[in-house]
């Protein structure tokens, strides 16, 4: 039963891939094997079927090649205007993506895939529009040749010797929801050719001459029959698959393309992808650095990151290693990565190689006995293609040369020295270390020289007839041959050690600042924090000046931080496109490839947080320059991410907050505004009576005061607690005498105090203290006001204050009944109140404005019980430095 | 006291009302006005003793009522102003306005401060040379002041603003305006003076000086001298 059940897995797949075509266009290639083969005449047919039907369909761009047919077909078809482009003053017509976007027809036609847009336009290539408009939900229709398709661009170039150098990624292709075969016999092709039916008349011959020879047109015919036909039965598969048909359990395979240095890697990484595509598995080109090949000049690893590009294109993950030693480093990782199949070139091992066995395959052989070996043949590269050149070499630094004649020379001075006591054997040895430390200092080839100049030093000024190169004692002969070897050996041998500990050295030093970069960023706190850790962290590991563009609420990339030199590079338009599409563009990349900057998105697990732009001086980073990069690009997005979080956790928890204190809020003052206002319409309504007793009366208009006095009391502490947190609080701060304040207060207390004991404590030596004096008065008001409140008439409520070191300490205290027991910090919270639900009104308002007030000034406020019994409320002000005193001129 | 013309300038109904009762039952006869230029038509056909000016009105700032009426007259000013309006009661004050309430206020506040008003009129007319408060005795000529009997030493500075409050005697008077008439115009940013000041003479005139019956303080404003 549990065999019936479906894969939720594979089900959720294939929701979200019937999701995802929903939402976007779908492409329909109509596909030929070659040029003429009618697949524009094909497509702008089924679009005046479409427009027939009734559908609104608009010509994107079409390439009428100037053939009558195809031109009659467009003639009532809607046209969208190209856009005009200068490029090296000329003005080229390009396809206008913006406008198409703009007007998001159901229906586009976009003619010829494969093209190369003119340098300056948004995307390099034609197909990467043709996306764009496809992810914004617009149908598109397109044409493809076979050629053009790249993994067979190879093999299409090797049969007609010409390559073409416009090419489609393979997956675009795959994943085009409709192919249409347009196929023509070769034979009625020639006959249109010849009718000068595909090409203008004068291009006609040179075309047949070399393209359209009838061997040629039968093999592409083929490729494209068999490329179709494989869509078609992977279409089969996918649909048994889906119907629960095949129930096997496939391990998904893996293959490792090795992308070597040579001529070959092109040819191998082209190979794994079909090898891949056949076998439906996922592959990874992987390139090893060893140091020969770090050594190589810029142009050459240019060349290797091309071929990189390339198998990303074809759909490959690409990793970029160093190593020193070429089969250990793949056999790691072919095992790290668990892939079981191994593609590499047909080595051309050198002779030495041969001879000693220690040729790559054997290497490998050697090493990974468990890993199935793909070799790809070696052939001579195409006639017609553009030989390789040879890799020109790097400047040879003749200085470094230089420097190891000269080192060389001077150790023949101690050398001379040292004959004078020892042997010539122990000269040998000073010349082998001077080899050595060249070796080390300077690289293989002044090493070398080193060497070569030892030997011939020892036997000019060493050996017996001395000051010449003739050898008298024919052993020494000997003695030269094995120092030769020795110096070479060891020479070589430190070189290399040196070069792997700069390598390990600059390794290490990517790891560390990588490692400090996150240890910094998890340190962050908020954004403005990430942004400046990440654009420090970017001039120190790059040398670029980098801005990170962040969106606002309405989703628009805005630059945050501080504005720097780099920001005036960085194309606002650029960034939002990358943040919207979450793919890098700019310079070094498909997209835009001519502006000075390079954008990369910042995705993070959930979603982009935020583009990172800098000018980049190179077009393409190094591959360990560009994993770092990338590396740092995620760091910074997940810090982006998490502190994104946090705010979100930080909201929800205030706003749940709020939450509590609006529902106290309202429940307490619902409380303490309607029990005054009961008994004050009950008053009134009572009052209005003729028959009260003259007693009565002044009873109830008393208490109508009171209700009244109170009510205002309360109105005045909420207005003042929402003013001070709607503005933030604004203090108006002024050098103020303490006992005028008091003063103020007391006198607008005496009627609520007018049954209790008044007594203060102010010596008239107190300083003057910088406060807001309104605000300070409040506080001492709703303390004076808690006292009359909580203690019975008659109690005595002392006001006092003192100099507490650089504290002003002002205290209201009484010999009332004292705090009701628990923490009495929680009294200055808000809506709090000592004694519960009592009769005595006041939302508990009046301590949290208190302690509002204080913050606000820097000072504190407690409660506390006086030993001697009653309440005591301190609270303490910063006394700070006093204004200079009047002038004592009187 | 009686048919003293008195001229409420208030937009509200309610406090129009209650102040009408209020006043009429003291003697007064009553002029109300709900709009500043309705009230200042009214005050200058009505010609009355002492005006009340609410400082939100609908059609004018109670400030311009001021000016304007302190262009023609020297009538008492009260003003009655919200809480939270110090700039604008400071400003009233400094206009030329004599005392200010804050709502809600008592209505035997208002009256003591509308008889001080009242009085203070009065007095000035009379040109008094012998001011007397609580305990204490001012002689103005001899510039002698004294307190239950026994001469008390005033600075020439403490005297001088003694002197100011008394000229002054039943109005608000504002930060500026003391240190304006006490220190002169270099020294009107200097609040602070006052208070140490202020200081001095409470703890030589008044019997409690942290509970001040006559050199009271309106905090935020000014002080005021109350006989």
């Amino acid at each position: 039963m549990n065999d019936d059940r479906p894969d939720p897995d594979r089900l959720l797949d294939e929701l979200r891939r019937d999701e995802e075509a929903a939402r976007r266009g779908r492409l329909k290639i109509f596909f030929g094997a070659c040029a003429g083969v009618g697949k524009t005449y094909a497509m702008l047919s089924a679009a005046r079927q479409r427009l027939a039907e009734g559908e609104a369909v608009l010509a994107g761009i079409v390439e009428t090649h100037g053939r009558a047919e195809t031109a009659r077909l467009l003639d009532d078809l809607p046209l969208l205007p190209s856009r005009a482009i200068d490029y090296r003053g000329r003005t080229l017509a390009e396809f206008d993506l913006d406008a198409a976007l703009a007007l998001r027809p159901p229906l586009l036609l976009v003619d010829e895939l494969a093209h190369s847009n003119v340098p300056g336009s948004r995307h390099a290539k034609r197909w990467l529009d043709v996306e764009e408009l496809l992810a914004a939900g617009i149908d598109v229709y397109s044409t493809l040749n076979v050629q053009h398709l790249e993994s067979l661009n190879d093999v299409v170039g090797s049969i007609t010797g010409i390559r073409v150098r416009e090419t489609v990624p393979d997956r675009v292709f795959d994943a085009a929801d409709e192919v249409t075969l347009v196929d023509l016999p070769p034979d009625e092709l020639l006959v249109r050719l010849h009718e000068g039916k595909v090409y203008m008349p004068e291009a006609a011959a040179n075309a047949r001459q070399n393209f359209f020879r009838k061997g040629n047109l039968i093999a592409l015919r083929e490729m494209a029959l068999r490329r179709t036909a494989d869509r078609v039965d992977a279409q089969m598969r996918a649909y048994r698959a889906d119907q629960e048909i095949e129930r096997v359990w496939q391990v998904k395979e893996r293959l490792l393309a090795c992308v070597g240095a040579d001529d070959q890697a092109e040819k191998v990484v082209r190979a794994t992808a079909r090898l891949a595509a056949a076998l439906k598995a996922d592959w990874i080109a992987l390139h090893v650095e060893t140091p020969a090949l770090q050594r190589r000049p810029d142009a050459a690893r240019q060349a290797t990151l091309a071929v990189l590009r390339l198998a990303e294109e074809l759909g490959a993950e690409t990793v970029a290693l160093a190593g020193s030693d070429l089969a250990a480093t793949v056999t790691a990782y072919a095992q790290s990565r668990n892939t079981g199949k191994l593609v590499i070139g047909q080595p051309r091992p050198s002779r030495w190689q041969r001879l000693t066995g220690s040729t790559l395959l054997e290497r490998l052989g050697r090493h990974a006995r468990d890993l199935d070996i793909h070799l790809v043949s070696a052939e001579p590269a195409p006639a017609t293609a553009t030989p390789a050149k040879p890799a020109p070499r790097g400047p040879i630094d003749w200085r470094a040369y230089g420097w190891a004649a000269f080192l060389s020379a001077l150790t023949t001075l101690p050398a001379a020295l040292l004959l004078k006591v020892f042997d010539p054997a122990n000269v040998v040895m000073v010349y082998l270390l001077a080899v050595v430390l060249i070796s080390i200092r300077f690289g293989r080839g002044p090493g070398a020289l080193a060497a070569c100049l030892a030997v011939l030093g020892f036997d000019f000024f060493f050996v017996p007839p001395r000051f010449s190169f003739t050898v008298a004692d024919t052993q020494y002969l000997f003695t030269f041959s094995l120092m030769l070897a020795v110096a070479l050996i060891i020479g070589q041998l430190a070189a290399r050690l040196r070069f792997e500990a700069v390598a390990a050295q600059r390794r290490e030093r990517g790891t560390a600042q990588l490692a400090r970069l996150a240890r910094e960023l998890s340190a962050a706190l908020t954004t403005a924090q990430i942004v400046e850790i990440a654009e420090l962290g970017f001039r120190d590991m790059f040398r670029v000046d980098s801005v990170i563009l962040l969106p606002d609420q309405h989703e628009r990339i805005r630059p945050a931080g501080a504005p720097a030199e780099a920001v005036l590079a960085v194309d606002a338009a650029v960034a939002q496109w990358v943040y919207d599409h979450q793919v890098p563009a700019g310079r070094g990349t498909a997209t835009l490839p001519a502006s000075p900057a390079r954008y990369l998105p910042l995705k993070a697990p959930m979603r982009t947080r935020g583009v990172l732009a800098f000018v980049a001086d190179e077009a393409e980073p190094a591959p360990e320059e560009r994993r770092l990069m990338d590396t740092c690009v995620a760091q910074i997005a997940l810090a982006l991410e998490r502190v994104h979080y946090v705010e979100v956790a930080q909201d929800a928890l205030l706003a749940m907050e709020s939450d509590r204190l609006r529902n106290t809020l309202l429940t307490t003052l619902s409380h303490d505004l309607r029990t005054p206002l009961t008994s004050l319409i009950g008053v009134a309504d009572t009052l209005q009576r003729d028959d009260l007793a003259d007693s009565a009366r002044h009873e109830l208009l008393q208490s109508l005061q009171d209700e009244a006095r109170r009510m205002g009391s309360l109105v005045g502490n909420l207005l003042d607690m929402a003013r001070l947190q709607a503005e933030g609080v604004t203090l108006k701060k002024d050098w103020q005498s303490i006992e005028e304040v008091a003063g103020s207060a007391l006198r607008q207390m005496s009627i609520p105090l007018a049954r209790h004991a008044i007594a203060t404590d102010l010596p008239p030596e107190l300083p003057l203290c910088e406060f807001d004096a309104l605000l300070i008065e409040r506080v001492l008001v709703n303390l004076l006001d808690n006292a009359a409140k909580y203690t019975p008439p008659g109690s005595e409520v002392r006001l006092s204050a003192r100099v507490d070191g650089r504290w002003l300490a002002v205290s209201v205290s009484d010999n009332g009944p004292g705090l009701p027991p628990g923490d009495p910090t929680r009294l200055f919270d808000k809506f709090t109140r000592g004694h519960g639900e009592s009769a005595i009104p006041g939302v508990g308002l009046g301590l949290a404005l208190c302690r509002t007030i204080l913050d606000a000034h820097g000072g504190q406020i407690r409660a506390e019980n006086r030993p001697e019994g009653g309440a005591r409320f301190t609270f303490r002000l910063p006394l700070g430095e006093p204004p200079p005193p009047p002038d004592v001129l009187e | 006291m009686n048919d003293r013309r008195l001229l409420i300038i208030e937009d509200d109904p309610q406090i129009r009302r209650f102040l009408r009762a209020a006043l009429e039952a003291e003697g007064f006869a009553v002029f109300e006005a709900d709009s500043g230029g309705r009230g200042l038509i009214e005050a200058a056909t009505r010609q009355p003793e002492l005006v009340i000016v609410d400082l939100g009105l609908p059609d004018m700032d109670g400030r311009e009522v001021i000016r304007e009426l302190r262009g023609w007259s020297a009538v008492p000013i009260v003003v009655l102003s919200a809480r939270h309006q110090e700039e604008e009661k400071v400003a009233a004050l400094d206009q030329g306005a004599d005392d200010y309430l804050v709502k809600p206020f008592g209505v035997p506040e208002l009256l003591a401060r509308l008889r001080a008003q009242l009085r203070r009129g009065a007095t000035a007319a009379a040109g008094q040379s012998r001011i007397s408060f609580g305990q204490v005795c001012v002689d103005l000529p001899q510039r002698r002041v004294s307190r239950a009997g026994t001469e008390v030493h005033l600075t020439p500075v403490e005297y001088r603003l003694l002197s100011a409050l008394i000229k002054g005697q039943g109005r608000v008077l504002t930060h500026r305006q003391l240190l304006l008439d006490t220190w002169g115009p270099d020294y009107v940013e200097r609040p602070h003076y006052l208070r140490i000041y202020m200081g001095h003479l409470r703890q030589k005139l008044e019997d409690d000086p942290s509970q001040p019956k006559h050199l009271l303080t309106e905090l935020g404003v000014g002080y005021r001298l109350q006989t």
